[in-house]
């Protein structure tokens, strides 16, 4: 077993690139996850062959992934919330012309220039596609420092696996705390070659073209096709969390930071007497719909508590097809929410 | 009998989409001979921008990748910095190169990215069917400067070769025409220049061609080579910018 080390998560995510053989990192300063760019500056500038790029905008950054990508290297981006929105016409590009990647997103609060604390204000953007055009991201959110880590390594092997831009959805908090990690010896996962796609050499081969377009509306419809069924494969892959899901008087639905509040605020309410139950999705796309209308069935309420005004919350009512009542409770700015918070609400609610 | 002129090998034998008159179907032959010349086609990674060169994906027989518009230097850097082996080229317009894309031009020059910019300066927008440039000259009439430039709101055209000169970084810049056999022959040269630079791993190289669009500047091929001529090159100068073999 590999040994446990404290990481900043910022740091934590550089890391776990770098064991998960990525070797391209281009990116632009920005708070709350600016240690990331200088993990990867630290690291990747000391091995050789490798690139590291402080790009002159979150733009050209994304700009340079799409061609790493294209030759088939193991890249990746990070930024935070405004800085994510810079990055959205190189995304759709990217996915247009099926090539993997990882953007790492920590955000922080919005919209606008917003604020530089915790947020989940980005989960449209991040779920729904972000840029133009019908794509998804696959979209991992972590909601502990180790889970930076297994999350970055898995974002890294799915965008392989479906040609498709990968991300991981954190915040400013994951990116800021210390945690003890581990980097677990990695398992060789059975990804498709990159030899009949990647740019390079074309000796003994036909020259390839990355064409992200096309101008005759059938082709390209063709092409949109094609994307779509990957996002139905994709749906094999959702993963979640159940915690105390044993006959609870309610059921709480939240991701990352505001999962673990919700964790504390359980225990909490234990000591009242009330049990509360906790779906936690891993995967944000595809997203968990299956498992949580199951429960709809067996649950009188169900609380959805997002660091937003509320966006997951539709996801969720999309998956409770209105057989329960569905609740909400967030706070954004950057505010985080306390578990004193959640329980009064939950409070409430069950009164 | 001894065959002295046929298509380079690095074009793909299909017609240009180009009108009557465009220098881009020069332009793409000169990269093509150049390609040949050093026998680099099956190693050249070449980059497409938005605008109606989009469609030099089709005609490089080589790797090829379309890029955002203005952001190919990004592109390309990504490219070479993973295949430093490989020649990586652009292909950029002024609307590309010089309005959205400025701030990746600069930036790719300054790093001395080891990668060859082809720039093709036409004063126009040519595939949104005529808009004022960038390098729009003074007083020239376009669908959005329908009065003609007016340099007091919209700004003085602006010279790329001159201004990224001032960068220490680029290793060649040099701007050519290519209305007159002498100036193609010139052009040709700067080209093989260029990629010369990359070829040897010394750095950042641009070449800027003066191009015309006759469909947009509503000219015939004849008179729009005759308006770059007298008024392109004035403001324009030809000349290499910058060779740092010279300077060392």
């Amino acid at each position: 077993m590999a040994e446990k080390v404290l990481m900043k998560g910022n740091e934590a995510i550089g890391e776990a690139a770098i064991h998960a053989g990525c070797r391209y990192y281009f990116g632009y300063p920005i708070t709350p996850q600016s240690e990331l760019t200088a993990y990867m500056a630290k690291r990747l500038l000391k091995i050789e062959g490798a690139a590291f790029i402080q790009a002159e905008s979150e733009i050209a950054a994304i700009n340079m992934v799409y061609g790493t990508a294209a030759t088939g290297g193991r890249v990746m981006t990070s930024s935070s919330s405004p800085g994510i929105s810079l990055k959205q016409e190189g995304i759709s590009y990217i996915a247009c012309a099926e090539l993997p990647c990882l953007v790492v997103n920590m955000q922080r609060g919005g919209p606008g220039l917003g604020s530089i604390q915790p947020a989940q204000q980005d989960y449209f953007q991040a779920t729904k596609g972000g840029g133009h055009g019908d794509y998804h991201l696959i979209v991992l959110a972590p909601s502990s420092v180790q889970e930076l880590v297994d999350l970055t390594i898995k974002a890294f092997d799915l965008a392989d696996k479906y040609r498709n831009p990968a991300m991981v959805l954190g915040d400013g908090l994951l990116g800021q705390m210390m945690e003890p990690v581990e980097f677990r010896e990695k398992k060789n996962a059975d990804l498709p070659s990159k030899e009949d796609w990647a740019l390079g050499s074309c000796k003994g081969r036909e020259p390839r073209k990355v064409v992200p377009f096309n101008l005759d509306p059938y082709e390209l419809e063709k092409l949109v096709a094609k994307i779509g069924k990957k996002f139905e494969k994709m749906q094999d892959e959702v993963e979640y969390e159940l915690i105390n899901m044993d006959n609870p008087d309610i059921i709480i639905v939240a991701y990352g930071t505001v999962a673990r509040v919700a964790r504390t605020t359980i225990q909490k309410a234990k000591q009242e007497g009330i049990n509360i139950g906790l779906i936690r999705p891993i995967t944000l796309y595809p997203f968990p719909y299956k498992i949580i209308n199951q429960y709809a069935d067996k649950v009188k309420h169900i609380l959805v508590s997002e660091m937003s005004l509320g966006q997951m919350l539709e996801d969720v009512k999309l998956a409770v097809e209105g057989k329960t009542k569905v609740s909400f409770y967030g706070r954004t700015g950057g505010v985080v929410i306390s578990p004193t918070e959640i329980l009064q609400e939950v409070k409430k609610i069950l009164k | 009998m001894n065959k002295v002129f046929s298509r380079p090998k690095s074009l793909v034998d299909i017609p240009f989409t180009y009108c009557p008159g465009c220098h881009h179907g020069i332009i793409h032959r000169l990269i093509a001979e150049v390609l040949d010349e050093f026998n680099i086609r099956e190693d050249t990674i070449g980059i497409a921008p938005v605008g109606c060169s989009v469609f030099a994906y089709l005609f490089f027989d080589c790797d090829m990748i379309c890029a955002a518009h203005g952001r190919a230097p990004a592109t390309a850097t990504g490219i070479k910095r993973a295949k430093p082996d490989n020649i990586v080229f652009s292909y950029q317009g002024d609307g590309d190169l010089a309005s959205i894309g400025t701030a990746e031009i600069i930036h790719a020059a300054n790093r001395g990215e080891k990668i060859t910019v082809i720039f093709v300066n036409n004063a126009i927008y040519g595939m949104t069917g005529g808009q004022m440039a960038p390098t729009t000259l003074e007083g020239q009439i376009t669908q959005t400067s329908p009065y003609g430039r007016d340099s007091k709101t919209m700004g003085m055209p602006i010279r790329m070769c001159e201004l990224l000169s001032t960068l220490n970084t680029p290793s060649y810049i040099s701007r050519v025409a290519l209305t007159k056999p002498s100036y193609i022959i010139k052009a040709k040269k700067a080209i093989k220049k260029a990629f010369q630079f990359q070829i040897d791993g010394k750095g950042f190289s641009l070449v800027e061609v003066l191009s015309t669009c006759p469909t947009n500047w509503g000219l015939s091929p004849q008179e729009a080579n005759e308006w770059l001529d007298k008024n392109m090159i004035p403001y324009y100068p030809l000349g290499e910018f910058k060779n740092s073999e010279e300077v060392s």
